[in-house]
């Protein structure tokens, strides 16, 4: 398992290092017609398939019975963040230019903004505190916190479902992907359910 | 034959339908290939003869050859910017037909020749405005349409043109998929269709239209959102009532039958205020966009009275 971790930071950071190179134009590639949009795009997606990859670690390590995949969680989830703070920074910089008034009146009047705004909002203490100390240090909390993960993820794919015009089928697919995730998840909460007193006496 | 003597009469205005129509036949039997030759549209990115036309034309700067060709939304396609000019390689612009129909005189099915015969085509290098907020300059190179409305002698009956894109499910892979109610349609009020800035186009950058582009005939209407500017046109007809439109059928609250860029009314999900013109680098800045997209000399009058906020 030893270079597992590096060969993940590798394989993570592959989508950054390819969009790198086609800013500058390497090797004959470029990012196309509308460079700052195709930026945007491509930053928010690779950040949503890393927030579902990130969720996907928990079902896998209890099916396959392999605790040691828990370890790749918080690069995972990590790396999401990184990109989708990179997506945010684009647009703000890149896109709105740095304008205070029209990136706000964007923020407030444009419901996927709004949303993915949240959603990013949400997933930043999740960043902070994904160190030991801060796990030691909130403890129980940690674990609340750390859920809040879920709202992030819905609102992730609201904002990429919102902006679509007619041509739902690729958003649709990360919807489907979260909501199997998700079901999961509420399938384990149901059954973990601490049995009903009664029912467990009358059984001894 | 009617008393018109400045206007060129159609081929179908001499001959009667089922004899041209049985000869198209015999011919395109016959001859298939020398007649594929010296139609237009079978040379795609063969030169066309034009001349400029300053007075339509903007002094902007053109977007280049390659932005234009492979930033394309038609979703008869593919809904990727990429996916035209990736995907549009089966699609067969020739022969074409026109079926013109409806309130006019002059109505039955043409062939793209006979169409184009009687007009002289020019350049006009216009700006596009998607209803996305990006924006390009373009030369394109047509005829106005409002020339052929005139020889279709509509009667008064006549109060907006309507135009319907081909369906050929097996050219067009995107047209296998509902993402729109196909086959796309589009129109205009007769003002609009009228307007001398309303041209059909057949070319770009000089050259035979490409297919991602709409070959071989397609709509352009510049003072309007893109996705007005319909596609592969097959059918032209003269109505009284306002005809149904695509987007407006698939999202009635987002797109009107207007469509006038307007950057005083938002898009319910965006900003239509701005606009980002492709071919800038990653640090340009958005531009403002400009009411009628800036053809609002030519155009305003057009809408006086009529309230552009609930007409979007």
């Amino acid at each position: 398992m030893k270079p597992a971790r590096p060969l993940l930071f590798l394989a993570c950071s592959l989508p950054l290092a390819w969009l790198a190179a086609r800013a500058f134009g390497l090797a004959g590639h470029g990012l196309g017609a509308n460079p700052i949009s195709e930026l945007i795009h491509q930053l928010g997606l690779w950040g949503l398939r890393l927030l579902l990859v990130t969720l996907c670690v928990t079902p896998l390590t209890v099916t396959l019975r392999k605790p040691k995949l828990l370890q790749f969680r918080r690069m995972l989830g990590l790396f999401s963040f990184t990109y989708l703070a990179l997506h945010f920074l684009t647009w703000l910089v890149l896109d709105q230019s740095l304008r205070p008034a029209a990136i706000l009146a964007d923020i407030v009047k444009r419901p996927y903004i709004t949303v993915g705004f949240a959603a990013l909002l949400m997933l930043l203490p999740l960043a902070v505190t994904s160190t030991q100390r801060w796990m030691r240090r909130l403890g129980r909390r940690w674990h609340r916190l750390h859920q809040l993960i879920y709202p992030a993820a819905i609102l992730g794919c609201v904002h990429f479902w919102w902006q679509v015009k007619a041509d739902w089928r690729e958003p649709l697919v990360y919807a489907v992907a979260l909501a199997g995730l998700l079901a999961w998840r509420w399938r384990r909460a149901a059954m973990r359910r601490p049995v009903p007193v009664r029912i467990a006496q009358s059984e001894v | 034959m009617r008393k018109h003597p400045t206007s060129e009469p159609l081929p179908s205005e001499i001959t009667p339908r089922q004899h041209y129509v049985n000869r198209r036949e015999i011919i395109a039997g016959l001859a298939g290939v020398g007649l594929a030759l010296t139609a237009p549209a079978a040379l795609a990115g063969a030169r066309l003869t034009y001349r400029k036309n300053a007075r339509y034309s903007t002094n902007e700067a053109a977007n280049s050859q390659e932005d234009i060709t492979t930033y394309n939304n038609y979703y008869e396609f593919g809904t990727g910017k990429a996916d035209p000019a990736e995907r549009a390689g089966q699609f067969k612009p020739a022969p074409w037909s026109v079926t013109i129909g409806g309130e006019a005189e002059v109505t039955g099915t043409f062939t793209l020749e006979d169409i184009l015969k009687p007009h002289a085509l020019e350049e006009r290098i216009y700006r596009l405005r998607c209803v996305e907020a990006w924006s390009m300059v373009i030369p394109w190179v047509g005829f106005p349409l409002g020339d052929l409305i005139r020889r279709c002698k509509p009667t008064s009956r006549a109060k907006y043109v309507a135009f319907k894109t081909v369906y050929r499910p097996a050219e067009m892979p995107g047209q296998r998929f509902a993402v729109l109610d196909w086959p796309y349609v589009e129109g205009l009020r007769m003002d609009e269709a009228m307007h001398p800035l309303t041209i059909l186009a057949v070319g770009l950058y000089g050259e035979v239209l490409p297919n991602q582009n709409g070959a071989p005939l397609r709509l352009v209407v510049p003072w309007k959102y893109g996705f007005k500017g319909i596609k592969s046109i097959v059918e032209i007809r003269f109505t009284e009532r306002m005809p149904p439109t695509t987007w407006n059928l698939s999202a009635p609250g987002e797109y009107g039958f207007y469509a006038n860029v307007n950057p005083q009314v938002d898009h319910p999900r965006w900003s239509q205020a701005e606009e980002r013109r492709i071919g800038g680098s990653l640090f340009t800045p958005k531009q403002p966009t400009r009411m009628f997209n800036g053809y609002a000399n030519e155009v305003a009058s057009l809408y006086a009275g009529l309230d552009l906020r609930k007409n979007y």
